[in-house]
C-alpha cells in the first residue's frame, strides 16, 4: 500500500485466484527421480501443502503451476513446449533443481537443451514468470518457498 | 417467483453454498483421517473463482458445442434436483416428483460421458465409457432400494416419503446400504472412482476441460455432495423436519450420512470397472432383491420389522 497509481495496484482477480488455489501439474523432464521424490514430500502430512490449496493434478489444463523438474534433453524439448501450450493462463513455471535452474551436474553433458527459463524465452518466445529452486535435490521449505515468491510475483504483475 | 426459487432459495445459490460447505467438510475430514491439518473452509470457493478466471481451451479435435454445452447441462440437472428434494423437505410435493428425481439425478453423470466423450481425447473417451458402466452397473441397485423404501412409506410421494423413517426394519437397512454404495458410486468417491481416477487416466472425462467449463463441473460435483446425501436421507431418514427443533436434527442426520460416505472413501482401494460392475449386479442386485422381497412379505403377513 502506499505510492503508485490506483491503476497499478488494483488487485487482479484471475492472478488472485491462482494464488489462492494453484494447482501443479509436475512435468518430469530428464530428472535422476531426486526431485521428484522431494516433491513427493511437499504432499505428506509433514509439509502438508493442501493448506494452501495446492494439489497435484493430471492434467496440463487444470495447472496453475508448471513443476518441471530436471535436466530437460532434445527429446523432451517439443513434448515441454506442446504442454506449455496447453496450460491455460495465467499460470508459472517452477524450473525444480539445480538441473533445471541452471544445468547442474549434466552441464558438460551432448544431449541437454538449456536451462527451463532459457528454452521458455527463446524457444517458446512467452515472458511466463519462471522460478529457479536451486538444490540438489531443493528442500520441501525451498519448494513452497518457491511456488510463494512465483505467485507474489504474478500478483504483482497483474 | 419460480424463477427466483430456481436461482436463490432452494434452487442454485442455496445448494452451492451448502454443497461448497460441505466439500470443505469432506477435504477437512479426509486430511484428519489422514494425520494433516487440511484447507480452509473457504477453499472450495477459491478453486471455484479461480477456475473460472483461467482461460477456456478447446482441444482441436473436439466438438465444440457439445464441449462446451455438457457442463451446462449438468448443472440444470443438480439445480433442478436440488430444487425438487428441497421443496419436499418442506412439505410441497407433486405426483411423481420421485421418478423426475431419479431422472434429474443421472443429468450429471450424462453431462460427464457426454463432455467426457465430446473431448476427442483417448484417454477421456475412456474415462466417459467407464462412466457409462459404471451407471448401468449401480442404477438399478439404487432404483430397487429406492422401491423399497416406497412400499415401508406407502406413497411415491416425496414428501410421504420424507415423513417415514423406512430404515427400521430388516429391509430397510439393507436398502439403505445398497443405496449408500449406489450413492458414492454417483459421486465419484472411491472405491469408485473408476471413472475419475487421477492416478490411472488422469481425471478421464475431465482432462480436456479448463476454466469456467471445469468450474462448472466442479460446481456441479459440490452441488451433488449436498443433494445426494440428502436424497438418501429424505427416503431412508425421513428427511428434515422444519418445525421446532427438527432442523437440527435433520443436520446432525445430514452430517452423519456426510461422514460415512467421506469414511467409505478414505477407507477403500479404487476398485476395477469389472469388479465394481461385478459388485453390483451379482451383490448389489440380489440384496437389493432380497430386501425387496422381505418388504413385500412384510406388506402382505404384517410383520413390521420386516
Ligand atoms: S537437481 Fe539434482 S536431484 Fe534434481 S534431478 Fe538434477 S541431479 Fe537429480
Amino acid at each position: 500500500m502506499g505510492s503508485g497509481g490506483s491503476n497499478s495496484k488494483r488487485l487482479n482477480w484471475r492472478a488472485w485466484g491462482v494464488t489462492k488455489s494453484p494447482w501443479v501439474y509436475h512435468l518430469a523432464t530428464g530428472t535422476c527421480n531426486n526431485c521428484d521424490i522431494e516433491l513427493l514430500d511437499c504432499l505428506t502430512p509433514r509439509y502438508d501443502v493442501e493448506r494452501f490449496g495446492i494439489k497435484l493434478v493430471g492434467s496440463p489444463r487444470h495447472a496453475d503451476v508448471l513443476m518441471v523438474t530436471g535436466m530437460m534433453n532434445r527429446k523432451v524439448l517439443p513434448r515441454f513446449i506442446e504442454i506449455c501450450r496447453q496450460v491455460p493462463k495465467p499460470y508459472i513455471i517452477v524450473a525444480l533443481g539445480a538441473c533445471g535452474a541452471n544445468k547442474g551436474i549434466f552441464h558438460n553433458s551432448y544431449n541437454t537443451v538449456g536451462p527451463v527459463e532459457r528454452v521458455v524465452r527463446e524457444v517458446l518466445k512467452e515472458d511466463t514468470i519462471v522460478v529457479n529452486v536451486p538444490g540438489c535435490p531443493p528442500k520441501p521449505e525451498a519448494i513452497i518457498l518457491g511456488v510463494v515468491k512465483g505467485l507474489k510475483l504474478l500478483l504483482e504483475r497483474g | 417467483m419460480v424463477i427466483l426459487e430456481l436461482i436463490f432459495y432452494p434452487g442454485m445459490l442455496f445448494a452451492a453454498v451448502i454443497g461448497l460447505l460441505s466439500s470443505w467438510f469432506e477435504r477437512r475430514v479426509s486430511a484428519l483421517v489422514q494425520w494433516r491439518v487440511g484447507p480452509p473452509h473457504l477453499q472450495p470457493l477459491y478453486d471455484l473463482i479461480k477456475l473460472a478466471g483461467k482461460e477456456t481451451l478447446v482441444p482441436l479435435g473436439a466438438n465444440r458445442g457439445l464441449f462446451l454445452l455438457a457442463p451446462v447441462l449438468g448443472f440444470a440437472g443438480a439445480t433442478l434436483a436440488s430444487l425438487i428434494l428441497w421443496k419436499a423437505n418442506l412439505g410441497r410435493s407433486f405426483l411423481g416428483d420421485l421418478i423426475v428425481l431419479l431422472y434429474l439425478l443421472v443429468l450429471p453423470s450424462l453431462s460427464v460421458i457426454l463432455g467426457g466423450l465430446a473431448s476427442g481425447n483417448p484417454v477421456s473417451i475412456l474415462g466417459a465409457s467407464r462412466e457409462i458402466k459404471l451407471v448401468l452397473a449401480y442404477e438399478v441397485s439404487l432404483v430397487l432400494a429406492v422401491i423399497v423404501a416406497i412400499l415401508k412409506a406407502d406413497s411415491i410421494l416425496l414428501s410421504k416419503l420424507g415423513n417415514t423413517i423406512s430404515i427400521g426394519s430388516l429391509s430397510g437397512v439393507i436398502a439403505f446400504f445398497i443405496a449408500l454404495l449406489a450413492i458414492q458410486a454417483k459421486l465419484g468417491f472411491a472405491p469408485f472412482d473408476i471413472a475419475e481416477a487421477e492416478t490411472e487416466i488422469m481425471a478421464g472425462p475431465y482432462l480436456e476441460y479448463s476454466g469456467p467449463p471445469l468450474a462448472l463441473f466442479k460446481l456441479t460435483q459440490v452441488m451433488m455432495l449436498f443433494i445426494l446425501p440428502l436424497f438418501l436421507m429424505t427416503i431412508f431418514l425421513g428427511g428434515i423436519d422444519f418445525r421446532g427443533l427438527g432442523w437440527l436434527w435433520g443436520l446432525l442426520k445430514y452430517l452423519g450420512v456426510l461422514l460415512a460416505i467421506i469414511l467409505i472413501k478414505n477407507t477403500n482401494p479404487r476398485l476395477r470397472i469389472d469388479q465394481a460392475i461385478r459388485f453390483f449386479w451379482r451383490y448389489g442386485l440380489g440384496l437389493a432383491l432380497l430386501a425387496l422381497i422381505l418388504a413385500l412379505i412384510g406388506d402382505r403377513v404384517g410383520i413390521r420389522w420386516l
